[in-house]
C-alpha cells in the first residue's frame, strides 16, 4: 500500500491505496465521487475525464499514485455556491445531453480546452472533443453548448430562444 | 480492468531510476503511462515493479542547441505540439505530436514514453526516423550513449534499451524545409492504419518513412531512390510498399495497407515538395 495525498475539489484527501488502483476508482469507490463515469475503460471514450492540475486527463488511464500531491477536479467540484459552472449551465441551456453518461467527461474536457483557447471555432471545438464519445446526441448540441460557454453573447440567446421559446412568448 | 499487482517506487533522479531498475529484472519505467497502463490493464504487461520517473527534474525541457533541438524524454505530447522552438525549427515534430490520441491523452503521454514503447503504429517514431533523430540513453554508472533512430527501433515493441537504461533525451535535427505527416485512420483518435512522414530535400534527397507497415517504422527506400533518380512523386509513390511487411487486422488487410501506403506517400510527397 502507498499513501497518497490528493487535493480533490479543493479538499485535501489522504488514503492508503494499492499502487495498481486507478485514479477513477480512487475517486468513485474511495471518495464516493461517482459523477466521474467509467465507459470504455480503455482511454477512448472520455467519460472518465477529470482535471489534474487544471488539465483534462483520462482517469481510467492514470494511477491514483500518479495523482499524489496534485490537484484533481471532478464534475462535483464544478458548481460553486449553488450555481452551476458556466459550462454546465451552457450544456443545460443548449440541451447538450440526452442520457447524460458522457456529460461529466464532456464538461471537464470542454472547460479544460477553453482554458487554452477562449474563443474557439466550431471545428476547433469538435477537434478538442475528439477524445469524448457520445452515443446519443450526434454532438450537435454539445458543440453548441461549448461555443455558447465560450461566447454566450454570440449564440446563447438565439439558442436559448429556440429551446425555451422567445421571451415573453405565449 | 485492473492491472496485476506491482510494487511502486518513485525515482528522484535518472540515476536513482537506473538503480531501482537494476534491482528488479521485471521492473518497468512509468512516465505518463499512456502506453504501459493500457497493456497492464489487459495483462499483456505484468511488471513486478513500476519505477515512476515522472517527477524527475530536467527531463521536460525543449532547447535549441546549435545542431539540434533537444527534447527531454518526459516532455508531454501537449508541450511538444505547442513548443515555439519546435514549431519554428522542426514543425513536423510539433504537428505530429498534436495528432496523437486526443487532448486528454496528450496532457499525460510523453515523447520518451512513445519512443521507448516502440509501437510500429505510433506516429512520432516514424517522424524521428525520417529526420534522423538521435536518442540519448543513460545507463548504470553514469554511462551515456547515443543511438540513431534507424538503429533504436529494433522490432515490435523492441527499442534498443537495456532493462536498466533510461531514455533521457531526443535530439532532432533542424528541418524547416517542406514536410508532411499524413495518417489514415477510421476514427478520430485511432492509431494510424498507415502513416507517412515525408521531408523535402534537406541536403540529401527527399526522405520518406512509414508508420505501421512492418514491425518498426520503416524508410521507404525504394521511393527515395526513385525520387533521387528523377521520378515524379506519383511514379515514385508506386514503390511505397516495397520491402514492407504490413500487418493484417480487423481494420485492414496487409494488401489494403500496401495500396494505402502508395496513396498516402504520393499525397505526403506532394505536400512536402509543394
Amino acid at each position: 500500500m502507498t499513501r497518497v495525498a490528493v487535493t480533490v475539489n479543493g479538499e485535501q484527501r489522504e488514503a492508503e491505496v494499492e499502487p495498481r488502483q486507478l485514479l477513477v476508482y480512487f475517486l468513485r469507490e474511495g471518495l464516493g465521487l461517482t459523477g466521474t463515469n467509467v465507459g470504455c475503460d480503455t482511454s477512448s471514450c472520455g467519460s472518465c475525464t477529470v482535471h489534474v492540475d487544471d488539465e483534462a486527463v483520462k482517469s481510467c488511464t492514470m494511477l491514483a499514485v500518479q495523482a499524489d500531491g496534485r490537484r484533481v477536479t471532478t464534475i462535483e467540484g464544478m458548481a460553486a455556491g449553488g450555481q452551476l459552472h458556466p459550462m454546465q449551465e451552457a450544456f443545460r441551456r443548449n440541451h447538450g445531453l440526452q442520457c447524460g453518461y458522457c456529460t461529466p467527461g464532456m464538461v471537464m474536457a470542454a472547460t479544460s480546452y477553453l482554458e487554452e483557447n477562449a474563443s474557439p471555432s466550431e471545428t476547433e471545438v469538435r477537434q478538442a472533443l475528439e477524445g469524448n464519445l457520445c452515443r446519443c446526441t450526434g454532438y450537435q448540441n454539445i458543440v453548441k453548448a461549448v461555443l455558447d460557454a465560450a461566447s454566450p453573447e454570440r449564440v446563447g440567446r438565439a439558442i436559448g430562444d429556440a429551446v425555451n421559446g422567445p421571451e415573453g412568448g405565449a | 480492468m485492473i492491472p496485476a499487482a506491482f510494487d511502486y517506487e518513485r525515482a528522484e533522479s535518472v540515476d536513482h531510476a537506473i538503480e531501482l531498475l537494476g534491482s528488479d529484472e521485471e521492473a518497468k519505467i512509468l512516465a505518463g503511462g499512456h502506453s504501459l497502463l493500457p497493456l497492464m490493464k489487459l495483462r499483456l504487461a505484468q511488471p513486478s515493479k513500476l519505477v515512476d520517473i515522472s517527477r524527475v527534474d530536467g527531463l521536460s525541457e525543449i532547447s535549441d542547441e546549435a545542431d539540434a533541438m533537444v527534447i527531454g524524454a518526459l516532455t508531454r505530447h501537449h508541450d511538444v505540439a505547442n513548443s515555439d522552438v519546435l514549431q519554428a525549427n522542426c514543425p513536423i515534430v510539433a504537428h505530429t505530436a498534436g495528432e496523437i490520441g486526443d487532448p486528454a491523452v496528450r496532457h499525460v503521454g510523453t515523447i520518451g514514453g512513445s519512443v521507448a514503447h516502440a509501437d510500429p503504429a505510433s506516429d512520432l517514431p516514424t517522424v524521428l526516423l525520417a529526420l534522423g533523430a538521435t536518442m540519448v540513453v543513460r545507463g548504470p554508472g553514469g554511462a551515456s550513449r547515443e543511438v540513431g533512430a534507424g538503429d533504436f527501433f529494433k522490432g515490435l515493441f523492441e527499442p534498443d534499451l537495456a532493462p536498466d537504461e533510461v531514455l533521457v533525451q531526443i535530439r532532432v535535427p533542424r528541418h524547416t524545409g517542406g514536410w508532411s505527416y499524413l495518417k489514415f485512420h477510421r476514427r478520430a483518435q485511432d492509431w494510424a492504419l498507415v502513416g507517412v512522414a515525408a521531408l523535402a530535400a534537406n541536403g540529401s534527397g527527399p526522405t520518406v518513412a512509414l508508420t505501421n507497415m512492418g514491425d518498426r517504422p520503416l524508410r521507404a527506400s525504394a521511393v527515395e531512390h526513385a525520387l533521387g533518380a528523377g521520378a515524379d512523386p506519383a511514379t515514385a509513390a508506386q514503390l511505397a510498399a516495397e520491402g514492407t511487411s504490413p500487418p493484417s487486422d480487423a481494420f485492414g488487410s496487409a494488401e489494403y495497407r500496401r495500396e494505402l501506403s502508395k496513396v498516402l506517400v504520393q499525397r505526403a510527397l506532394e505536400q512536402a515538395m509543394a
